[in-house]
């Protein structure tokens, strides 16, 4: 297989006694969009921050394009070509835009001093590409006086330079006006388009489906469900489908009509 | 945007030329003037520099006629580099987050072994280099107990300086080492001489300032620093290895007191058995009285390189402007005082 670009086997995570994710397989192919959706507290956020080498796994087996790898950690993460976007941007707010974009992987001359203009260069050039300019903002401006929305801009945008394999987007839209949020999605058809990968995690639905080929419901720490767009057919099955699982037998009937 | 913007331009006031367009339209507009940039981006530096004139120019106007002899100056000069050793890279432990109040003993103990190297016979130059290795070695135990033992740097760090202290005091029972022969050497006419009135050391300090700061503003380990003490956890995610990161900046504190070390017996050419415990609190003070923020991920090393010249001018200002001793310690507090009020309304903390 040799499109497969990352595979979880069996994942779990415990934090004290508590499981947040008890064994957990997850999968992502080159060029395609996996929607991962699932209630508050599922687990989402903690098994991507495994994929992205955040944080260890109690156990389990990380497998990048098919062979297993060890001391996986978040510098391996993105040299094996995965960039993220967490929840929680991961923005060093006294610093400059410049100097987020280039966070760990900081472009240097052979004594490790910094490249100032080219990084200015490259800066520019990569907030013009993606439409993330403002007349009230430059690259050097400082992220602590950037609105919340345009903070979620600067993490998206340091996971769109390097034009990785996998990005995986944490609840990316949240902050976002109607038109970023437009713009989220355009960049993520044209990564897709690229044949890039996007592992997608969001709270509406709809957005969801619109966007992903293929979806892996995360129940308390379990996947509930795999399935691919054609299988579902409609977003209002994937939403019924939670509804199930929030609410057992019935409850989910009763409230469809008030939430498609 | 561009659209208003060249409607602007074509009214009548003509107030907007292209030039100014443009620079609104990349958020330049507060970029024009060259010297308003500087001062924008050095605040911290400038404001302590602010302090240092306004205290020197207080003393001058007490006793011009003290003030403007370069006798004064250069008794400051001459302890100033033992001071600066130790500040800039306390700036650094600052920066990411974490404090070191073990640099004393450092200076104690790095004095002691070059002491007794060059006392033994060799070449002052190995005794450096004995001394630059004890250094780091501290700093590295130092920073593996805050940094992998998990312990706070504010206690551990003041454990150590107690610890290392004590074993000065066991081993030598108070007794202090002369270096009689240590001024005819080589070595020393190059790191301790005098160079047209102005002792050497004072520029060796400012090379390694200058160097410590391109370093901490244009070097990646000087982002990393940055990134660790701003917000370690998103260090850690974009693959920054933030233990590694605090520990170097540990061995840093362990290699700055090491050259403090020497520098200090290469003043009087003699070791005590308390050398550097003088420095705690005035290294400490230069550092926020010189614009580093106390809660990490922004700092300047030039402005608490002209904060430990403040600091350490105040003792020789007071006394030369005629009044008593005691007013010393009373000086040392409102200067310190005021400049973190200056700072305090320069600096935003942004979260
Ligand atoms: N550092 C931690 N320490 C203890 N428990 C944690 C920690 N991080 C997450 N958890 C627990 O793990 C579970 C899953 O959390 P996670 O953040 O992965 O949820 P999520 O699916 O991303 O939810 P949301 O949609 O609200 O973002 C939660 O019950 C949470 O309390
Ligand atoms: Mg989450």
């Amino acid at each position: 297989m040799q499109n497969r670009i990352i595979e979880l086997k069996d994942i779990k995570k415990s934090y004290g006694q508590v499981y947040a994710l008890g064994g957990v397989d997850l999968h992502v192919d080159q060029g395609e969009v996996v929607g991962l959706v699932g209630d508050n507290g599922a687990g989402k956020s903690t098994l991507i921050k495994i994929l992205a080498g955040a944080v260890r796994p109690t156990t389990g087996e990380i497998l990048v394009r098919g062979e297993p790898v060890s001391n996986w950690n978040a510098g391996r993460s993105r040299e094996a070509g995965i960039e993220t976007v967490f929840q929680d941007r991961a923005l060093a707010v006294q610093q400059t835009i410049i100097w987020n974009i280039f966070m760990g992987r900081e472009l240097v001359g052979p004594l490790g001093f910094l490249k100032v203009r080219k990084q200015r260069e490259e800066a520019e050039r990569l907030m013009r590409e993606i439409g993330f300019t403002s007349k009230v903002f430059g690259p050097s401006s400082i992220v602590g006086q950037l609105s919340g929305g345009e903070r979620q801009g600067v993490a998206i945008a340091r996971a769109m330079y390097n034009q990785s394999d996998l990005i995986i987007l944490d609840e990316p839209t949240t902050a976002l006006s109607l038109t970023e949020t437009a713009k989220v999605f355009h960049f993520v058809r044209q990564a897709r388009a690229a044949g890039r990968s996007i592992l997608f995690i969001g709270h509406n639905i709809h957005h969801v489906f619109d966007i992903s080929d293929r979806f892996v419901v995360l129940d308390r720490g379990r996947v509930a469900l795999q399935a691919t767009k054609a299988e579902l057919g409609s977003a209002e099955a994937l939403v019924r489908f939670m509804e199930e699982l929030a609410h057992p037998g019935g409850a989910g009937v009763q409230s469809t009509g008030g939430t498609v | 945007m561009t659209d208003t913007a060249n409607r602007d331009g074509q009214s009548p006031a003509k107030a907007l030329d292209a030039d100014t367009v443009r620079r609104v339209a990349e958020g330049k507009h507060a970029d024009r003037s060259r010297l308003r940039r500087f001062l924008r981006d050095h605040r911290p530096a400038v404001g302590s520099f602010v302090v240092l004139v306004v205290m020197l120019a207080c003393f001058f106007v007490g006793n011009p006629e003290v003030f403007s002899q370069w006798n004064m100056y250069r008794a400051v000069l001459i302890g100033l580099p033992v001071v600066l050793f130790v500040v800039v890279p306390l700036v650094y432990v600052v920066t990411v987050g974490e404090i070191d109040l073990s640099f004393p003993a450092t200076i104690g103990m790095a004095g002691w072994v070059f002491a007794l190297v060059v006392q033994a016979g060799y070449d002052p130059f190995l005794g450096i280099i004995a001394a630059v290795l004890t250094g780091l070695v501290l700093g590295l135990c130092v920073g593996w107990l805050v940094v992998y033992a998990n312990l706070s740097s504010l206690i551990a760090t003041l454990g150590m300086n107690f610890m290392l202290r004590g074993l000065i005091q066991i081993n030598t029972e108070g007794k202090s080492i002369a270096l009689v022969g240590l001024p005819k050497t080589l070595t020393f006419q190059i790191f301790g001489g005098q160079f047209f009135g102005i002792p050497v050391q004072v520029l060796w300090a400012m090379l390694f300032v200058a160097i410590c700061s391109f370093i901490y503003n244009r070097h990646r380990f000087g982002v990393h620093v940055h990134m660790v003490g701003d917000n370690p956890d998103a260090a850690q995610q974009m693959g920054i290895n933030i233990k590694l990161v605090r520990l170097k900046t540990f061995a840093f504190v362990g290699l700055g007191a090491a050259l403090a070390g020497v520098a200090a017996v290469m003043i009087n050419y003699t070791w005590w058995p308390t050398s550097g415990d003088g420095y705690l609190l005035p290294a400490l003070a230069s550092v926020f009285v010189g614009g580093t923020a106390p809660w990490g991920g922004i700092g300047t090393i030039i402005g608490s390189a002209i904060g430990s010249f403040t600091v350490s001018f105040i003792q020789s200002g007071v006394v030369g402007a005629g009044l008593s001793g005691f007013y010393v310690q009373f000086f040392y507090g409102l200067i310190i005082i005021l400049s973190l009020l200056g700072h305090r309304w320069n600096q935003v903390r942004y979260r």
